[in-house]
């Protein structure tokens, strides 16, 4: 099972990003691995069911298939040319930087205990992102699901948690999750979106720009109002209700200082809430490596390079921006590799079309986030009895504690006061809410591991050269 | 739930024959490919931990990977994601009660 061979190339994530990356390299000559934790291609935005499932129309839970299908045909054409190698069900915990090269080390899952490596020569970190949640009491009833979550299960499982929903939060990934759930079978009693969509008005000249952006919304919207889902915009949700699953939730209107209006409250009865308050990136790699990060996300050049060496990023890593934003990196990312390894620079008529997409695009989601801000006061209505952090079950009180009876005044003093974000999930989940309940800088943790590593793995010599030859 | 549309249909999803793992000592069908979470959410399940510190119930929350609250016991070994662990035929899944760990104490 071990990738004893070296590569030019090793792409973490087999997502948009990821695969275009490969794409691009593949198709300049470079020998790519692309290494991904998920048994297909696809990542999180084009997650399909399983195999065993034998879905005949999975494009029925998607967007825009046609371009997964074509991208997916390119990987397995280059895979069956054997110039790239597809690795599935490898978990990154690592990449280690040596003189010259880098190692990949991964676990083999689904188990999760049995290393593997991958040498490369340079290494394109496609590691996607993840959904941010916001605290409220009762965000952790059964039945209370991330929004994306949701998604990942209709997709891939082909499975609903309950009969009937409410879609909550903010952003633009609430409307394709509303809409499939409700395609899927599911009553969607309300869609509860904090922001004021209307604001995007003030953007007008970004919007115009994607005009395809703006005609996949239009789309959703549509969707919504063919199955009449209830939307209530400047709404949020206050509390979720349950013993043991969740029964109802209680939504109201909100301000315009994003404060909850007294006497709006209403109760809404469900068995599943979606919720989401937006995406943060995977950094975990790019920081083990010393990548410098602007704000949350890996920095990059022009050429998607990040100030390390050797070390490209591509994708939600570098900022929330979708798939085909994704896909633009990705390519200018490969292109780059593929130049930079043979010494010379990218030809820049080859790269002019992705980096147009790209300028585009990340105005178009730099105007998105503007507009789909979590309500400013949120943290008021998080109760003191609330559990903020999920793992460790540190509650909103014992963080103000630590923040006022002890002085506490960043994320890392409170994290060592009250063992919020210590957890499995290592903050990951709790950190915006641990920082927004603290009323201190959502800080971005440094964590030496992407994951979990069982302690026999980590014990095992670490020069890679001795880790290859046990595997041959 | 036969009138109403469901994931699978949406799909025209014609899976391999459903084989059989139990939840707590109950049986449960499974589809192939199914996670052990959306197998238990097939089969109307939707807490299968108890937290370590409380004893509240838990199951899927982020699907996956990241946020660690849908763990569970499968055939014994505790702490497995049932987001990302495939359910296998015969597979015994057990709830969780607190680290998976206490009868080791």
């Amino acid at each position: 099972m071990n990738s004893a061979e070296h590569q030019d190339l090793a792409v973490i994530g087999a997502g948009p990003a990821g695969v275009a990356a490969a794409l691009a390299a593949a198709d300049a000559g470079a020998r790519v691995t692309i290494l991904d934790s998920a048994p297909q291609a696809g990542g999180q935005f084009y997650r399909r069911p399983a195999a065993g499932l034998g879905a005949r129309r999975p494009q029925a839970l998607h967007h825009a298939w046609g371009t997964w299908q074509s991208l997916n045909a390119r990987l397995r054409a280059h895979v069956e040319a054997g110039r790239v190698r597809h690795v599935t069900d490898r978990h990154v915990w690592f990449v280690e930087r040596l003189e010259t090269r880098f190692t990949v080390h991964a676990l083999i899952g689904p188990e999760q205990t049995e290393p593997d490596t991958v040498t490369a020569d340079a290494v394109v970190l496609a590691t996607g992102g993840y959904e941010k949640v916001l605290p409220f009491p009762g965000w952790t009833l059964p039945g209370v699901v991330t929004a994306g979550g949701a998604q990942a299960m209709l997709k891939g499982g082909l499975v609903l948690p309950g009969r009937t929903a409410v879609v909550a939060g903010t952003g633009p990934l609430l409307m394709p999750v509303a809409a499939g759930l409700a395609a899927a079978g599911a009553t969607i009693a309300a869609y509860i979106e904090s922001a004021d969509p209307k604001s995007l008005a003030r953007h007008a000249s970004t919007l115009v720009r994607n005009p395809a952006k703006l005609a996949e919304g239009a789309q959703y919207g549509a969707a919504l109002a063919r199955r009449r889902i209830p939307v209530r915009t400047r709404h949020t949700v206050v509390r979720a209700h349950g013993t043991g699953r969740l029964e109802a939730v209680t939504v109201a209107a909100l301000d315009a200082d994003g404060r909850i209006r007294p006497g709006t409250a209403r109760r809404i009865p469900c068995d599943t809430l979606a919720v989401g308050h937006g995406m943060l990136p995977h950094t975990d790699l790019a920081q083990a490596l010393d990548c410098t990060l602007d704000g949350v996300n890996v920095a990059v050049d022009d050429e998607q390079r990040t100030d390390v060496p050797g070390v490209w990023a591509a994708g939600e890593a570098t900022g929330i921006g979708g798939a085909v934003l994704s896909r633009a990196e990705g390519e200018i990312a490969g292109l780059s590799v593929a130049a930079r390894l043979l010494g010379a620079a990218p030809d820049p008529r080859v790269l002019s079309a992705a980096e147009s997409v790209r300028t585009r695009l990340r105005a178009f989601f730099a105007a998105i986030d503007t507009v789909y801000a979590p309500p400013a006061h949120w943290a008021e209505s998080v109760t003191d009895d609330t559990v903020v952090c999920r793992c460790e079950e540190v509650t909103a009180g014992e963080i103000r504690e630590a923040v006022d009876g002890l002085g506490a005044g960043d994320l890392r003093t409170v994290k060592l006061l009250t063992r919020a974000g210590m957890g499995w999930c290592q903050g990951r989940v709790c950190a915006p809410g641990v920082a927004g309940v603290a009323g201190c800088p959502a800080d971005t943790a440094r964590r030496p591991f992407a994951r979990p590593v069982p302690l026999d793995v980590l014990a095992q010599p670490g020069n890679p050269s001795r880790n290859e030859a046990s595997h041959d | 739930m036969s009138d109403r549309r469901t994931p699978l249909d949406l799909v025209r999803a014609e899976p391999g024959p459903a084989y059989t793992a139990t939840f707590d000592g109950r049986e449960i069908q499974v589809l192939p490919g199914q996670t052990v979470a959306a197998a238990l959410w097939s089969a109307g399940v939707t807490s299968w931990r108890t937290t370590r510190r409380t004893g509240e119930p838990r199951g899927v929350f982020c699907g996956i990977g990241v946020c660690f609250d849908c763990l569970v016991t499968v055939n014994g070994r505790p702490n497995q994601r049932a987001c990302l662990v495939p359910a296998e035929p015969g597979d015994a899944i057990t709830t969780q009660e607190g680290t998976g760990h206490d009868e080791l104490r």
